[in-house]
């Protein structure tokens, strides 16, 4: 016996829509099943994990500020995916990002000017674009696998950064921790409303979002990354370029990423530390995809996949699990959403018997 | 009734049919094949023939229905049983491992085990008997298309097959090719054997088969002896109506020259693609120059480096209107107003899941910029004046569809060619290169196509027209010139060009190489 994927003639429109919630609804029937098993209450479990965040005003303020680095990241990789380039080092761009964006607060320490703050989100954007332009060289010059070399550039970067913050930017007057300075005032990224923590990374991901789908919608280039997403000879036939398209797309999404690093350093932490990131690169990636490679379904995903990180923290207080709870979830979060995508292409077919058909021709 | 036992079918089908989804592709077909004939199975593209055969051959499961051999029910699971009922098959396209030696490939297709060198003896001897010269310790990278072939019915005789089925032999193959092709025929018919032939070609089913069964989507549509019947009343079987004659008369004295092309070489880019050696072609306004040739001798080579998506490296190789070209990109020689149609219509011509409108842009973003972007350096697409360009060239070429504006996919094959050079053809192109303008298309769509193409010349355009098929090229060419191996010849009047000199050409004898030209002369 074995199991055939058949492609479906038809496929459902209305399941389209449907799979993202339908795969959070699997994902919270595999919560309850996983809760239970560990001989905890899955009622309070599932409402600590992934309500209560949400009802008070201070963890909607954490909320915003969690979902900034993912909506971010994952507009970005939406571009990298519709084109067909598969960019799964958004995290070691969004490192990169943040250093290059620390360098003036950090080594020009004491420098008072208003231009500091734009200068670093702009230094970052180019420092994550610069390092997502080595896997597109990669690609582009010498057909190398990106999603191999992006995924390595990764602990490439992080252990660049653990390098540089323990050795020379160290805080001089940091009593040995492994520390960059505390920034100054003029290098904090300001908050958006005075009452609440949230800061403007979460406006410029806001932003990204709704420009990166105005251009997938609308314009001449949007239809460009579709057209060579789908089919690099017929974006030849039309006159696009897919060596030019590699490296758009991983310059978009390493510039964002980057974009991304200092938001999270600039408005979140304050200084750099030898981790800055809880995986938001790769969370992205479930975000992107939670999204349909949609900017604003990306929002949404955005702030779903920030709950599992409040909720994993909230979950390890009130009911005291671990907060690998957090990966798991996102974990069976993507499993879900591309078996649902599977299912709306395909449907599963049992074959018993072993005629092998068409083969033997 | 005695007879009766002597006179049962070899095979017959009873209701049989396949169900694709809601498609029907073979709706209760029932067909009866005796012992010793050559039976043609008859139908356009899309008929429903390769599906008919390949659930005779177990390659498909039927949805309903059943079939007889030799007057007994069986069921064929697979390709293996059905070799070992006694069905050889020689497919369209063929598998073949290029890397191995004919001897290996055969082997590669028997079940069981036998060792190499008596398959050897054995295919040489077959070969020798039916006359298909083969080497056995040949590589198959080393042969040509009818030998090829050749390994293919080789292999299926080793199995000693009482019935034979052949899917479209002869599209590949030179006239000459198919002529020694069809005498085996004859002697496996002299054998006892019966052959199940495919063909679209009205001529050789007359000339070769002793019955014909006409398929039309997916249903029967007529049993005759096809010597009864003449070429227009077996089309009109095929097709279910008369098909509209080509009006070529009126092309009118060429203008002035629009695509020239000059000593034009290019390396082949990868191991399987053709080199292009010493390529000259011009092309006058008012013009059809029509390049015959067999499949894979640099005809999408020679495409590509006519519409720019391979450039050259030396810049006059080839001039449009006067202008260098050859580094020319594919937007910029259209922005000098060629058009572009080609082979491949899915994922080259069109991006098969992205609707019509959305197709439409593909080709022409940025030579109607004009109508079709806004917003400048924006480019905003106008979907409005999108939509009604789509909606005209559909009305212009008659496409149907399902749906204001479906996905390129969902048409079919004739509909998204109509689509796609009414594409072209909307912006009135001064030159239009076309390849393979109606492959695998539908005998009705192909006559308006091949229309679209004569009155497109006629307004004053230089049409290229690269083609198999050698009655469209007769039916619509000025000139027609043979593409052999990345070689292309002169090109001739159409007037004076005789099938026999073309069917040399496409062997590769070539004017000025001395032996092959007075094999040519004397030929005619």
């Amino acid at each position: 016996m074995r199991i055939e994927l058949k492609k479906r003639e038809n496929m459902s429109a209305l399941f389209s829509v449907l799979s993202p919630f339908i795969a959070l609804g699997l994902t919270l029937i595999a919560g309850v099943i996983l809760f239970v098993s560990l001989g905890k209450d899955p009622v309070s479990a599932l409402y600590s994990f992934f309500i209560e965040p949400l009802t008070e005003v201070w963890s909607l303020h954490e909320l915003a500020i969690k979902a900034a680095p993912l909506i971010l990241i994952a507009v970005g990789l939406s571009v990298c995916y519709r084109s067909n380039n598969w960019n799964i080092g958004a995290e070691g761009q969004f490192i990169i990002g943040a250093m290059a964006g620390s360098v003036l607060p950090v080594v020009f320490h004491g420098w008072e000017s208003p231009l500091m703050l734009p200068l670093m989100l702009i230094c970052a954007m180019i420092g994550g674009a610069a390092y997502a332009a080595i896997p597109a060289f990669l690609k582009a010059r010498l057909n190398t696998n990106e999603i191999l070399t992006s995924l390595m550039l990764v602990y490439v970067a992080q252990l660049l950064l653990d390098w540089t913050v323990r050795g020379p930017w160290r805080n001089p007057e940091g009593f040995n921790f492994p520390e960059t300075r505390n920034f100054a005032d003029n290098a904090i990224l300001p908050r958006i409303i005075e009452t609440g923590k949230t800061h403007w990374g979460f406006g410029f991901a806001l932003i990204a979002a709704l420009v990166l789908w105005f251009i997938m919608r609308r314009t001449l280039k949007g239809f460009e990354i579709s057209v060579l997403g789908q089919s690099a000879r017929a974006g030849r036939f039309a006159g696009f370029s897919d060596k030019k398209m590699v490296y758009f797309a991983f310059l978009i999404s390493g510039a964002l990423a980057g974009l991304a690093g200092i938001s999270e350093v600039s408005g979140a932490i304050g200084q750099l530390r030898p981790v800055i990131s809880p995986g938001y690169g790769f969370t992205a990636i479930i975000v992107a995809f939670l999204g349909r490679l949609n900017p604003l379904g990306i929002v949404a995903a955005g702030l779903i996949l920030a709950l599992t990180y409040l909720g994993g923290e909230a979950a390890q207080i009130s009911i005291g699990i671990t907060d690998k709870v957090t990966r798991l979830f996102q974990g069976l979060l993507l499993f879900f959403v591309l078996g649902c995508d599977t299912l709306i292409h395909y449907r599963i077919r049992l074959v018993f018997g072993s005629a092998q058909k068409g083969s033997a021709t | 009734m005695i007879n009766e036992q002597t006179e049962a079918p070899l095979l017959e089908t009873r209701g049989l049919t396949k169900i694709f989804g809601s498609l029907r592709a073979c709706d209760e077909i029932d067909l009866s094949i005796a012992p010793g004939e050559i039976h043609a199975l008859l139908g356009e593209n899309g008929a429903g023939k390769s599906t008919l055969v390949k659930m005779l051959f177990g390659v498909l499961d039927p949805s309903a229905g059943g079939i007889l051999w030799k007057g007994d029910p069986v069921t064929i699971g697979s390709p293996g049983e059905a070799r070992a009922t006694g069905i050889g098959m020689v497919f369209q396209h063929f598998s073949l491992f290029e890397a191995l030696t004919v001897a290996e490939n055969i082997a590669l297709a028997l079940d069981g085990n036998v060792p190499i060198d008596r398959i050897s003896e054995e295919a040489r001897r077959l070969s020798l008997e039916y006359g298909l010269p083969l080497d056995p310790s040949a590589h198959v990278a080393d042969l040509s298309v009818g030998e090829r072939q050749r390994i293919e019915i080789v292999r299926s005789l080793l199995q000693n097959p009482e019935l034979i089925i052949l899917d479209e032999p002869t599209s590949v193959l030179t006239p000459q090719e198919a002529d020694k092709l069809f005498e085996t025929l004859a002697k496996l018919k002299a054998e006892g054997r019966s052959v199940l032939y495919i063909s679209h070609r009205l001529e050789e089913v007359q000339r070769i088969c002793d019955r014909a069964t006409v398929l039309r989507h997916g249903k029967v549509t007529g049993a005759c002896d096809p010597r009864q019947e003449t070429p227009s009343s077996l089309a009109r079987m095929m097709v279910g109506g008369e098909v509209a004659e080509i009006s070529g008369a009126g092309l009118g004295e060429p203008g002035e020259t629009l695509i020239e092309v000059r000593n034009l070489s290019a390396p082949s880019r990868s191991p399987f693609a053709v080199a292009l050696r010493d390529i000259d072609l011009s092309v006058k306004a008012g013009e059809i120059v029509a390049i015959a040739g067999v499949a894979g001798n640099g005809q999408s080579e020679l495409f590509d480096v006519l519409s720019g998506e391979e450039k050259v490296g030396d810049a006059d190789a080839i001039r449009i209107r006067g202008k260098s070209a050859g580094r020319m990109g594919i937007t910029e020689r259209r922005l000098l107003g060629c058009g572009f149609v080609p082979e491949e219509r899915h994922g080259h011509a069109a991006v098969t899941e992205m609707p019509l409108t959305a197709n439409l842009v593909l080709s022409r973003h940025t030579s109607d910029s004009a109508t079709f972007l806004s917003g400048g350096p924006l480019g905003l697409i106008n979907t409005g004046a999108v939509a009604k360009a789509a909606k005209r060239i559909c009305e212009a070429m008659d496409v149907r569809k399902s749906g204001e504006d479906p996905a390129a996919g969902s048409l079919s094959g004739g509909n998204l060619q109509k689509f796609i050079v009414g594409r072209e053809l909307d912006r009135q192109p001064v030159v239009l290169v076309v390849n393979q303008p109606t492959w695998g298309v539908d005998a009705g769509a192909a006559s308006r196509i091949r229309q679209a193409l004569i009155d497109l010349a006629k307004s004053g355009s230089a049409v290229v027209v690269i083609s198999q098929d050698l009655d469209e090229v007769f039916e619509i060419a000025s000139r027609i010139a043979v593409i052999n191996e990345g070689r292309l010849s002169s090109p001739e009047p159409a007037s004076t060009m005789t099938r026999e000199r073309i069917g040399l050409l496409m062997g590769g004898f070539h004017d000025g190489t001395g032996q092959a030209h007075a094999e040519a002369v004397h030929a005619h």
